[in-house]
């Protein structure tokens, strides 16, 4: 692969796709590339990165707001608001572990790929949080959406569209995002020694409390016991694992609570806020996973009581998995080839979710469809709509869909 | 005035064919044809433009609607979908040329999940239906629009609504999991469901919102939540509006979210407190409502620290609720404020720009310049923690010269709410009312993108026409590769 054109301003970005759409000719999109394996790979000849456009362009702590250029480091982003008690909200992940890349992932690149941690389940997604953002179409003309402000239901809301959509219909350079603060602590209540189906439905108890649940995961035993900050709680079948933030004196009421709750379903810990913080960190970067370079890797989103007979499939391929959001986010690790792929994705699909292959060999994700193949009707819209973005098919054409 | 495109005549002398045809479709209980019925419809929340369709269908189904769709796109006829017709902005007003889709019969509540804290309910059921119908097991569906015991969840995804709490608990966008969508072309869509990131393109992201330009909704799967032990609220007033948001800056800054962080101005302070005896008091010029929540012990170490902070700020007084009846007090006049102000004046435009939170004063300055210039009194109420200010411009709609005067002052004050880096609209929709203001928040590039997104849903803009967008230039053609 060449060496990626990286401008340093948006006038760079513009004239970069311009040339191209009078070429004709694709473009690979990216930041630092930190997901250059996730879903199909972009047959371009060129690349053109948004790594060279950094920096906080705006950040208002008591407006709750923080802009930045695309290519801005999610560390940079993370450190700015840590130095006002502030946070992302949607805790977007660190995938490096879990990709097998060393790369510095971007502010541009997790919103295009929306890509959110645990507090999802509570606090909504990347894309949720973002209020604005400036872009550049796929015929170079500078688009910008939203503002600055937390809310605006001005016109059509194109940043949701573009967040989450890939580098597929536009090239983000500046993007606007709702922070709020952190919490001044964190503290889990873990289940012990329950299966799958017992830990979910502790899971359904706790977010289904009053206590503002900010994280719910299960983790299998082999999976817990791949995470140092649960050293010694691994028991029987499995762990679940429910989250509060807040002031501490909240975190200590909401947990004793939330403790005498969920007693029914097994023994009670207490996770005091030292080992909470790395614990959701693990699961937030997918760590339970990532010691299995050779294997693909499956994202699968079902309702969260579906869960358990999501990981009973994973379990029969004699795959490594775990559950988050409450049950509903489904981790699977399994043998990287088409049978495997239909059997996951096959069942996803049955119990009326959503899946993605995240990671797999070029020869898997080349030939087999790495998000749920669209319905026509679905087929036609998604074309049409990537035509009104992208006329010319030249933003990272086949990432999503073949032929898209 | 604001202009709407002329009727198509070809439309309009068909009219009998197409009543006949519409009969078939939704059956004859389902058509308002009559001219004095249709006269219900001519209007929504914006009462000042009126304008009767060609005809009212009210489907029971999907389906239905779909056939409908199908029909009006076949026939080059024009659609309104309608929920409760509370719109503030006009979204709702039919052409003369237009079939209304009302969806007010489609009002089931079709399935409630408690595990998975999910609803799924037809388009016509009521906001605050969708709560009534899961508080009993002490949950509920978190926007809250001030209309939301009449508005109904279709006209919600179309307007992304807000409401007093979604600091915390976000707008409709937030909430929303998954769509039943009928296109123009009668196609039947099922977009997401009970799981959270739907697959594809954010199709949920850019149709809530969308003021029913690219498709009509008919079902939606909600996120309910489990209410918090318990809130409480406090009332705080101040000697200036400066002094009032820099308070609010602190409170936010100090790492607290309260649920509700409401802002209301002398005049409207006046007001309310006319109305409702609620014990506002008199000699502040600004006022804010403050609300927590969880259990009695929390909200009593949250009250506490406000307290502190407000106490920095030299408040005139600083009222804490110690019970749910008193909090309730606080509330009473916030929660009439609209009844108020129509008690002192004839008629208001009730508007609803968003500024930056830290342009408060300059803003509020600013509008009490204009309200003198204009001769047309003004009370502001602001949800203060997310920026969106809702002046209510005092006028008599019988005096043309009153209600031209506030439409103009209306649109200068959203403008200037642009003009310090805000936006025309946080909850109400552009509607007909901001359509013609769209330009000033928008390059000519960003209309552009946002009317081809509508071309690819809606090629012929069949679909709720003359809103949003201004009338010129002409829709942009998309053609898929």
């Amino acid at each position: 692969m060449m060496e990626p054109e990286a401008p340093a301003d948006d006038a760079g970005i513009a004239a970069a796709i311009a040339a191209a759409a009078a070429r004709g000719e694709p473009l690979s999109i990216m930041g630092n590339a930190s997901k250059a394996p996730m879903l199909r790979p972009v047959q371009a000849a060129r690349t053109l990165s948004t790594r060279n456009l950094s920096g906080v362009t705006l950040y208002s702590p008591a407006e709750l707001v923080l802009a930045a250029r695309a290519g801005t480091p999610l560390s940079v982003l993370e450190e700015t608001l840590a130095g006002h008690g502030q946070h992302l909200i949607a805790e977007p992940p660190d995938l490096d572990a879990l990709l097998g890349t060393a790369a510095s992932a971007t502010l541009g690149g997790a919103v295009a790929a929306n890509l959110s941690g645990p507090r999802r389940v509570a606090w909504g997604a990347m894309r949720d949080h973002v209020l604005g953002m400036r872009a550049v179409n796929g015929e170079g003309t500078a688009i910008r959406s939203g503002g600055r402000v937390l809310k605006n239901v001005t016109g059509l809301d194109l940043c949701k569209l573009i967040a989450g959509s890939h580098g597929t219909l536009a090239v983000m350079t500046e993007i606007t995002l709702k922070v709020l603060p952190a919490s001044e602590s964190t503290g889990t209540v873990a289940v012990l020694g329950v299966d799958a189906a017992s830990g979910v439905a502790a899971l359904a108890a706790a977010l289904g409390s009053p206590y503002a649940v900010s994280g719910a995961a299960y983790l299998p035993a082999e999976a817990a016991a791949s995470v140092s900050a649960l050293a010694g709680l691994a028991s029987g079948p499995g762990i679940a694992l429910a989250r509060i933030e807040d002031f501490t004196s909240s975190v200590t009421y909401r947990c004793e609570r939330l403790a005498a709750k969920l007693g029914r379903f097994g023994s009670i810990r207490q996770i005091e806020d030292g080992t909470s913080r790395p614990l959701w960190q693990a699961i937030r970067d997918v760590m339970p996973l990532a010691d299995r370079p050779e294997a693909a890797i499956w994202r699968v989103s079902v309702r969260p009581s579906a869960g358990p007979a999501l990981a009973a499939v994973a379990a029969a391929l004699g795959a490594r998995w775990f559950l988050d959001w409450g049950g509903g986010l489904v981790w699977i690790a399994a043998v990287p080839n088409a049978a495997t792929h239909r059997t996951i994705s096959e069942a996803a699909s049955a119990a009326g979710g959503t899946w993605m292959l995240l990671r797999a060999p070029d020869t898997l994700r080349t030939a087999v469809p790495v998000l749920p193949p669209l319905s026509p009707v679905l087929d036609r819209l998604t074309r049409r709509l990537k035509a009104a973005f992208d006329p010319m098919g030249i933003l990272n054409p086949g990432r999503m869909y073949a032929g898209i | 005035m604001i202009a709407l495109p002329e009727p198509k005549a070809a439309v309009l002398a068909r009219r009998d064919a197409i009543l006949s045809d519409l009969a078939r479709l939704v059956g004859p209980g389902g058509l308002i044809a009559d001219r004095h019925c249709l006269r219900v419809y001519e209007s929504d929340g914006l009462a000042a433009y009126r304008q009767p369709p060609l005809a009212v269908v009210l489907p029971e189904t999907t389906e239905e609607v779909a056939a409908v769709l199908r029909f009006c796109h076949e026939g080059g006829i024009r659609v309104v979908p309608r929920g409760a017709g509370t719109s503030l902005s006009g979204g709702a007003l039919p052409l003369a040329d237009a079939v209304v889709v009302g969806l007010m019969r489609m009002n089931r509540i079709l399935a409630i999940d408690y595990a998975d804290r999910v609803a799924t309910v037809q388009a016509g059921v009521t906001n605050i239906g969708i709560t009534g119908a899961v508080a009993e097991q002490g949950f509920f569906y978190a926007p809250d629009p001030s209309s939301q015991l009449a508005c109904m969840i279709g006209g919600n995804i179309a307007m992304n609504s807000g409401g007093a709490h979604c600091l915390k608990y976000g707008v409709t966008a937030n909430n929303v999991l998954g769509l039943t969508i009928v296109t123009i072309e009668g196609e039947i869509i099922k977009l997401g469901g009970a799981h959270l990131d739907a697959a594809g393109y954010d199709w949920l992201g850019i149709l809530i919102g969308s003021e029913g330009q690219l498709a009509v909704t008919t079902e939606v799967t909600v996120r309910i939540l489990r209410a918090p032990e318990g809130t409480r609220a406090m009332l705080a007033a101040f000697r200036s509006n400066e002094v009032a948001g820099a308070c609010v800056a602190a409170i936010i800054g100090s790492g607290i979210i309260p649920v509700a962080l409401e802002f209301m101005d002398r005049p409207a302070i006046h007001a309310c407190e006319a109305f409702a005896h609620a014990g506002y008091p008199l000699d502040a010029e600004a006022m804010l409502i403050i609300e927590v929540e969880g259990s009695p012990a929390e909200q009593d170490g949250l009250l506490a620290r406000l307290g502190e902070i407000v106490g920095r700020f030299d408040p005139i007084s600083l009222r804490i609720a110690a019970t749910a009846e008193e909090s309730a007090a606080i509330w009473k006049g916030r929660k009439g404020a609209f009844g108020a102000i129509g008690r002192i004046s004839p008629d208001y435009l009730c508007m609803d720009g968003v500024i930056p939170t830290s342009e408060l004063p300059a803003v509020l300055q600013r509008i009490g310049e204009m309200s003198r210039q204009y001769g047309l009194g003004v009370a502001n109420i602001f949800h203060a923690g997310d920026g969106n200010l809702h002046p209510l411009i005092l006028f008599d709609a019988n005096d043309p010269e009153s209600m031209a005067k506030a439409e103009k002052f209306g649109a200068e004050i959203l403008m200037h709410c642009v003009a310090v880096g805000g936006c025309l609209t946080g909850e109400h929709g552009v509607g007909v009312e901001k359509r013609d203001l769209m330009p000033a928040q928008f390059s000519a590039a960003d209309l552009d993108q946002q009317r081809r997104v509508k071309s690819a849903f809606d090629p012929d803009w069949l679909l709720n026409p003359s809103k949003v967008f201004p009338l010129n230039p002409e829709p942009p053609v998309i053609r898929a590769a």
